[in-house]
């Protein structure tokens, strides 16, 4: 594989991607929402004056109950409202982070690998002595690289915003917490993976990008299923878990890919773009 | 002449669906060849199997030394294409698309910088350089694709349509183009197209195709003779004349005629050497000339009796493709 040729067809697909509004609105409020926007009203609200009886709802307490020993034990020292912020914002928190990954990587791989075939320019592309590979590893590397750039950029401003507007709460820095830098630094660039090896498959069945964007995006379903297992104490993303749930996730993307790369050749795509 | 593209028996399914039977034509370095025929004719398929873009069902084929179906990246390294439409990216400007193509065409990064620069100051863009192509007409698109298709220094051209949906302005600039492109380089060029008045203009051989197969191949002139062997004459009377019928029923050499008006007439006779004693014969009876002009038979004439005489005989195989 030329590398020349691999890094050209990022560059190509990134600077397209870069002029599409909607895949850059997409890029950029979902993690301006989630993780700057939320926190922040949430910690001015627990720092108004009174909120601390609120933190002291029986339902937060049940929640606290079910988290493991060994993560309530990291939180003792800690008063009400410092518990419930590390709860709520640390820990249920934990897995919407993973939402942007996922959709960064589905709408840049959607982008593409459909969108070249909705705009018509696939044929022309398939006509370059490139090689099926370096014209997937190519627009893999376009999906996969700046995915992981915004999620540690995102992750960067999640722990300012954290930080700094939990400042008067805790009077010290608090954030990231340990089971934090698996999940971003292990399972984020395998939930990005994960999003462009199943996007690359359905793009290889979908004709337009919004097609492939939107039925890709059912793996949010994963997401949502963290969530829910960490509100009702069925699991909690510690450090152990997040390099177990990494692994298997890194498992599941590598199959995909494997069956991605054994479509994508110029048979496959030059019969589908025109049938 | 050395041959570039040599295709025997071609065959080739989409499924269950023929596509390409029995396709065989040779194609000499330095000559236009156009494939000619309706939509579906295969004239696309066989472009996509010269490109090794997929392995045909049957049938041998070598282009440029190579075996399209193993080595097509060996081919596209000395190929160019311009597909049916310009497909630029047009959120890309003019420049950014040709760095692009000429990356992926191996060109080192100054080579690309210089054939820019030359190929968009021939196709008259070098003001709309860094401009995206978005903005661009038809016609410059189909220029900057042409650039594109040929920034390589391609020895084998492959054009796909290269003016259809072009205004007639457009049409006659990418043309000229072409016949630069050709002349400037000596590239081989194999051009698809249903505009007939542009093959004539452009190509040297012409296979003329039908649902997969070969109708028939050869020069315009040996395409002529396969239709006609004749000449027709077109003559343009000062008066109405009445006798044509008797005067030319019997008339040696004289084997069809057509009054289009009162005024005018169109004669085929065997050979020039029959026109002195037609107009000879008119001239006794009274017939006042205007104008004579002997008239060649058009490849849109050539193409569509041969068209027509495949559809009456029904089928795929014609025996006017191995003349």
């Amino acid at each position: 594989m030329n590398w020349r040729k691999i890094k050209i067809i990022a560059w190509k697909d990134l600077l397209e991607v870069l002029q599409n509004k909607s895949v850059l609105i997409s890029l950029g409020m979902v993690p301006l929402i989630i993780l700057v926007v939320l926190p922040l009203v949430f910690l001015i609200v627990a720092g108004q004056t009174g909120s601390a009886d609120a933190f002291k709802d029986p339902d937060i307490q049940i929640m606290f109950e079910r988290m493991p020993a060994a993560l309530t034990q990291s939180m003792q020292g800690f008063n009400d409202t410092q518990t419930t912020i590390m709860m709520i914002l640390g820990y249920l928190f934990a897995p919407m982070f993973l939402i942007m990954p996922l959709m960064s990587a589905t709408s840049i791989a959607a982008e593409s690998f459909a969108g070249e075939r909705e705009r018509k320019t696939l044929e022309a592309l398939l006509y370059t002595p490139a090689t099926d590979s370096e014209l997937f590893f190519g627009k893999a590397l376009a999906a996969f690289l700046p995915t992981l750039v915004i999620a540690w950029i995102s992750f960067i401003l999640y722990s300012l915003v954290l930080n700094i507007a939990g400042y008067p709460l805790f009077g010290a820095v608090w954030f990231p917490l340990p089971s934090w830098y698996p999940l971003v630094f292990w399972v984020t660039p395998a939930i990005a993976a994960l999003g462009v090896g199943a996007t690359v498959l359905i793009s290889t069945k979908v004709q337009t990008f919004m097609g492939a964007y939107q039925t890709s995006g059912s793996l949010v379903v994963i997401v949502l299923a963290l969530v829910a297992g960490q509100a009702t104490g069925v699991v909690y993303l510690s450090a152990w878990v997040g390099i177990v749930l990494g692994f298997i996730i890194w498992l599941v993307a590598g199959i995909l890919f494997f069956l991605a790369i054994r479509k994508f050749n110029r048979k496959t795509l030059l019969l589908q773009s025109t049938g | 002449m050395e041959t570039v593209i040599n295709v025997q028996n071609l065959k080739h399914y989409y499924g269950e669906h023929l596509a390409l039977q029995d396709l065989s034509f040779q194609v000499s370095r330095g000559e236009v060849f156009g494939l000619l025929g309706p939509n579906g004719a295969g004239k696309t398929t066989s472009v996509r199997l010269l490109n090794g873009m997929f392995e045909a069902s049957g049938g041998k084929m070598e282009v440029m030394g190579f075996t399209p179906g193993t080595q097509g990246e060996h081919i596209r390294t000395v190929s160019g294409v311009l597909t049916e439409t310009p497909a630029l990216y047009e959120r890309l400007t003019a420049r950014q698309n040709l760095k692009f193509f000429g990356t992926l065409a191996d060109m080192s990064d100054s080579e690309i910088a210089a054939r820019t620069d030359e190929l968009l100051k021939l196709f008259d863009l070098s003001d709309q350089a860094d401009v995206r192509t978005g903005t661009f007409s038809k016609g410059m698109k189909q220029r900057l694709a042409l650039a594109r298709a040929w920034l390589s220094r391609p020895k084998l051209l492959f054009l796909d349509e290269p003016t259809s949906s072009l205004d007639p302005e457009a049409a006659v600039q990418v043309r000229e183009l072409i016949a630069d492109v050709r002349q400037k380089e000596g590239t081989t060029v194999l051009i698809c197209s249903h505009n007939l008045d542009e093959a004539q203009r452009l190509c040297d051989h012409l296979l003329i195709m039908r649902k997969g197969s070969a109708l028939a191949t050869g020069t315009l002139d040996d395409l002529r003779k396969l239709v006609s062997t004749g000449l027709w004459l077109q003559i343009h009377l000062l008066k109405p004349f009445s006798d044509w019928q008797s005067t030319l029923s019997g008339l040696k050499g004289v084997r069809k005629f057509e009054l289009q008006d009162e005024t005018s007439m169109k004669i085929e006779v065997e050979s020039q050497e029959n026109i002195p004693q037609v107009v000879s014969a008119l001239v006794m009876k009274g017939a006042q000339f205007l104008k004579l002009q002997p008239q060649e038979i058009s490849l849109e004439e050539v193409y569509l009796k041969l068209q027509n005489i495949n559809k009456e005989n029904g089928g795929f195989h014609n025996e006017l493709a191995k003349n």
